[in-house]
């Protein structure tokens, strides 16, 4: 297992109100996506486990393009990966900070 | 009408993934997860074989309502490795059948498993055992333990044995129910013996219409995450018995499937013995004409 941490500056605060939330399964090809609102809001903290080694490069220009476009201000992000491939690793995230937008029910 | 408050969004039980099951089955809003993500209590053992984690270790625990009615569930993970027992999967499974006996709640255990994790086996192991007993001892002490089986790794090896030992088994036309999985029939016994990649074998044999007809299963149900739902809420109605002669019933049926089954090769033939009209079209018949032939099915009713 690689593991891989960024500690990122993020424009956008992470919306919604809820503590935490969870996307993905850890698979070949896929991965899950931890998301937890326990930082201060201009930050974005990115924690790496991944099956696939020699990727630093990838993953990081993947969190950077993230923490930039999305709201991820504020979260701490851990991420168990099984080799997922850029595009999915971009799509979990993104559902993973519109999930925690959602109202609590 | 239960749907008021389910999340009667269809959803296809086969394709789902653990939480997205729990959600569909108890009422909209009412799951509270135990040792959830978190608390990132995984596996001791996968860092060993440099293995990725998953911070459930492949299992979702908690509490929910059940049209109203408080409820334990367990989901199993299918798709992280195989949704097998580990070490930490299997510990919170019989940590939540021994809250049940302890607050007298009922319990679903939705299963999606090909049986033990074979990197930590004597663990998983150990964990089928426990959790049997809990079951156990959950239904001596008067709770029911309804198993849900319909997800893509299906029930295998000792996920198969503790689903055994359940008060009552919901199952689909996907779901799967085997103590060995084709694959592991095949490499002990030969390619004449079971041919793994012969998928209609594969489905008559251990398919949820099979389970059912041969009362393996006692109720069927659409790949629908509703029915299911619907399923469950009927199932935890009955109180079911248990004691030494609902078991000797079950081994008295047991013995006489023995006895009328035991010569034939194929569940087709089975299906023939019980009195199916055209035995031969049963796998593909819908639910609604499927349940009207399995009119003489063999069931377990007595026994659990």
């Amino acid at each position: 297992m690689e593991k891989l941490s960024f500690r990122l500056t993020a424009p956008n605060r992470a919306g919604g109100t809820r503590a935490q939330t969870i996307v993905g399964v850890v698979a070949s090809g896929n991965l899950e996506v931890l998301l937890e609102r326990s930082l201060p809001a201009g930050t974005c903290t990115i924690d790496i486990a991944t099956a696939a080694h020699g990727f630093g490069a990838v993953w990081d220009a993947v969190v950077r393009d993230f923490v930039a476009r999305r709201a991820a201000g504020g979260l701490r992000i851990s991420i168990n990966d099984g080799g997922a491939r850029p595009d999915t690793v971009a799509l979990r995230l993104a559902q993973g900070v519109r999930k925690i937008e959602e109202p609590e029910r | 009408m239960t749907a008021a408050t389910a999340n009667d969004v269809p959803l296809s039980w086969y394709e789902a993934s653990a939480r997205q099951r729990i959600d569909a089955l108890v009422d909209a809003g009412s799951f509270c997860e135990f040792i959830g993500p978190e608390l990132r209590e995984i596996s001791p053992h996968l860092a060993i074989f440099n293995l990725p984690e998953q911070f459930d270790d492949g299992i979702v625990i908690g509490r929910g309502r059940l049209d109203g009615a408080p409820v334990l569930v367990a989901a199993q993970e299918g798709r992280f490795m195989g949704g097998a027992f580990g070490e930490v999967h299997g510990a919170k499974l019989t940590g939540l059948l021994r809250a049940a006996r302890a607050l007298k709640q009922d319990v679903v255990i939705l299963f999606d498993t090909g049986g033990v994790r074979l990197q930590e086996a004597n663990a998983g192991e150990l964990a089928i055992a426990e959790i049997m007993r809990a079951v156990i001892e959950a239904r001596h002490s008067g709770i029911n333990v309804v198993g849900l089986i319909g997800g893509r790794a299906g029930c295998y090896g000792g996920g198969s044995l503790i689903a055994g030992t359940c008060s009552r088994l919901i199952i689909s036309e996907q779901g799967r129910l085997s103590v060995s999985g084709p694959e592991v029939i095949e490499t002990n016994k030969g390619i004449e013996e079971f041919d793994s990649r012969d998928r209609a074998l594969v489905w008559r044999t251990m398919g949820g219409k099979h389970r059912y007809l041969i009362g393996g299963a006692d109720i069927f149900v659409d790949d629908q995450a509703l029915a299911f739902r619907e399923a469950a809420i009927a199932t935890l109605a009955i109180r079911s018995r248990f004691d030494p002669n609902v078991l000797q019933a079950e081994q008295k049926r047991l013995e006489r499937r023995l006895h009328r089954f035991g010569d034939v090769e194929d569940a087709i033939e089975i299906w023939e013995v019980l009195g199916i009209d055209q035995p031969t079209g049963i796998p593909a018949l819908p639910t609604g004409a499927f349940l009207r032939a399995a009119n003489k099915r063999e069931n377990a009713d007595d026994a659990r």
